[in-house]
């Protein structure tokens, strides 16, 4: 037997069971409802696709991370038991933690994906121009969903205490949400003499979030509202070049955390 | 069948195993015994690869077991406390366990042994401690693996339970396997046990048969014999 896919198949094998597992959990259900009824709501109230849109936008891109945060570092700590089952057991430690993380980042960007998708298809959202607006919604908020689950379960694995897990993963989730926000203004109200558009471009790619919510502003033609930035803005990633750079820059979101991850998993004692 | 030289463990400051050269050479029943924090079950999981030592080697049928888990078909482990995951059925962890690691009948009998078919559609979270150390033991033995290491395999057993455990402990062993058994129940290992493995602060302290030990330490009987080991160093 071929060695690599066969840790393929072992690694598919601790997703299906951590999905199983997930999806048989209320807290799925809770999640997935809370979209659902969050899209009906917006929808009701803005009778207007796109600009439903733009307020989902502005509720989720702080929602997401945090419920990514949450779900992973409380999916960790609750599985020990599990993952202890699994490594008595001849896997691979790398197939264990990769199979649970994704477990848990597909199940829940499956529940926005289905909870939000319904609502607005059921809306004719596939009559309608805002579909592409709302594609790209989705697809940066999963890349949020993998990017933070990465980093919780970074954090599960390094924190043995419980609660001090949790601490850490709000705190970062803080940070990246509101904290970096805040510094990043009172930065450039400190340097305004000087030429700020460079900065400011690798300030928005370098966080997640920041990078979320300038991709969707940007495809929803608002970028007036930012000013002489919001045009430079525009010139880098209105083109396909910065797209790009954009769209790379989220997957590395994912992939140092997710090399961390196996880093971590192999050193570790249980 | 199981190699370990000069193994050292530390969890930060705490120095648990201190090198540990231990030999296992042939099939047979090996008791690993000390008191609370010796080492026992650091050194059991370091043989399982789920402890990685600081320093030092182990080898599993003559192969170093260094970052690499191919070697853990060979070894059937009973871990020490049954915690599994609360929301399956004790089906579908039977099933779980069987595609991970591969396909074996022996679970039938087993099952039918410790007449777990009442429970098999229950969930785990809602059984008895003992229950869930019977199916504890059913997945560690369904798989016939010539290694067999069992920590603490008496917690919460009925009497009869027990019984069960003891002759499938023996007929495994007539089969040739190597057995490691961890347990404070010193009637348990004095009955089942052919060798003695003695651990004191992170290094092997005795290692040979109950008589020898009785007869190292002047004691007509085991339990005398292992307090008598104790006493010494720690009164």
């Amino acid at each position: 037997m071929p060695l690599l896919p066969f840790y393929k198949k072992i690694m598919l094998k601790i997703l299906k069971y951590s999905f199983y597992d997930l999806m048989r959990s209320r807290w799925s259900y809770v999640y997935f409802a809370f979209y659902l009824l969050l899209g009906i709501v917006l929808l009701f109230l803005n009778n207007n696709l796109s600009k439903a849109v733009i307020t989902l936008m502005n509720v989720i891109i702080v929602l997401v991370p945090l419920i990514g945060t949450i779900f992973g570092v409380m999916y960790y700590y609750n599985s020990k038991e599990f993952t202890e089952l699994l490594l008595a057991q001849p896997l691979k430690r790398s197939s264990i933690f990769l199979g649970q993380y994704l477990g848990v980042a597909i199940s829940l960007s499956l529940s926005l994906i289905l909870g939000l998708g319904i609502p607005f298809v059921f809306y004719g959202l596939f009559k309608s121009n805002a579909i592409w607006d709302f594609s790209l919604l989705l697809i940066t908020e999963s890349f949020l969903t993998f990017i933070f689950t990465a980093l919780a379960f970074n954090i599960a694995l390094s924190q043995v205490n419980k609660i001090k897990g949790f601490g850490f993963a709000i705190l970062l989730w803080l940070f990246l949400a509101i904290i970096y926000d805040g510094l990043f203004l009172m930065s450039l109200i400190l340097f305004e003499e000087y030429p700020l558009d460079k900065l400011s471009l690798v300030g928005t790619l370098l966080n997640p979030i920041d990078l979320s919510r300038t991709l969707i502003l940007l495809k929803l033609d608002i970028s007036a509202l930012l000013g002489y930035t919001g045009a430079i803005f525009k010139k880098f990633f209105g083109t396909n070049f910065g797209l790009i750079i954009s769209f790379v820059t989220l997957i590395i979101w994912v992939v140092l955390p997710v090399t961390r991850i196996i880093f971590k998993a192999k050193k570790k004692d249980f | 069948m199981v190699n370990i030289q000069d193994l050292h463990k530390k969890f930060g400051k705490n120095h648990v195993l201190k090198g540990v050269d231990l030999s296992i050479v042939n099939g047979g029943i090996f008791a690993v015994l000390g008191p609370n924090g010796s080492g026992k079950t650091t050194l059991i999981k370091s043989i399982l690869g789920m402890v990685i030592p600081n320093k030092g080697t182990i080898e599993v049928l003559g192969k170093n077991i260094n970052k690499s888990s191919e070697y853990k078909y060979q070894i059937d482990y009973l871990p020490q406390i049954a915690n599994f995951p609360n929301n399956l059925k004790v089906k579908e962890l039977i099933k779980m366990i069987k595609d991970l690691r591969g396909k074996t009948d022996l679970d039938q009998s087993l099952i039918a042994l410790f007449k777990l078919e009442p429970f098999l559609d229950k969930k785990l979270g809602n059984l008895s401690g003992g229950t869930k150390q019977k199916v504890n033991i059913v997945l560690t033995f369904m798989f016939d693996s010539p290694i067999i290491i069992l920590d603490e395999p008496t917690t919460g057993l009925d009497p009869i339970s027990l019984i069960r455990l003891k002759d499938l402990i023996q007929a495994e062993k007539i089969k040739g396997k190597t057995i490691l058994i961890t347990s404070h129940i010193m009637s348990f290992v004095e009955e089942v046990s052919d060798e003695i493995v003695f651990l004191l602060e992170g290094q092997i302290y005795f290692k040979g048969s109950i008589s020898n030990l009785k007869s190292k330490t002047n004691q007509p009987d085991f339990e005398h014999a292992i307090a008598s080991i104790l006493q010494e160093n720690y009164a």
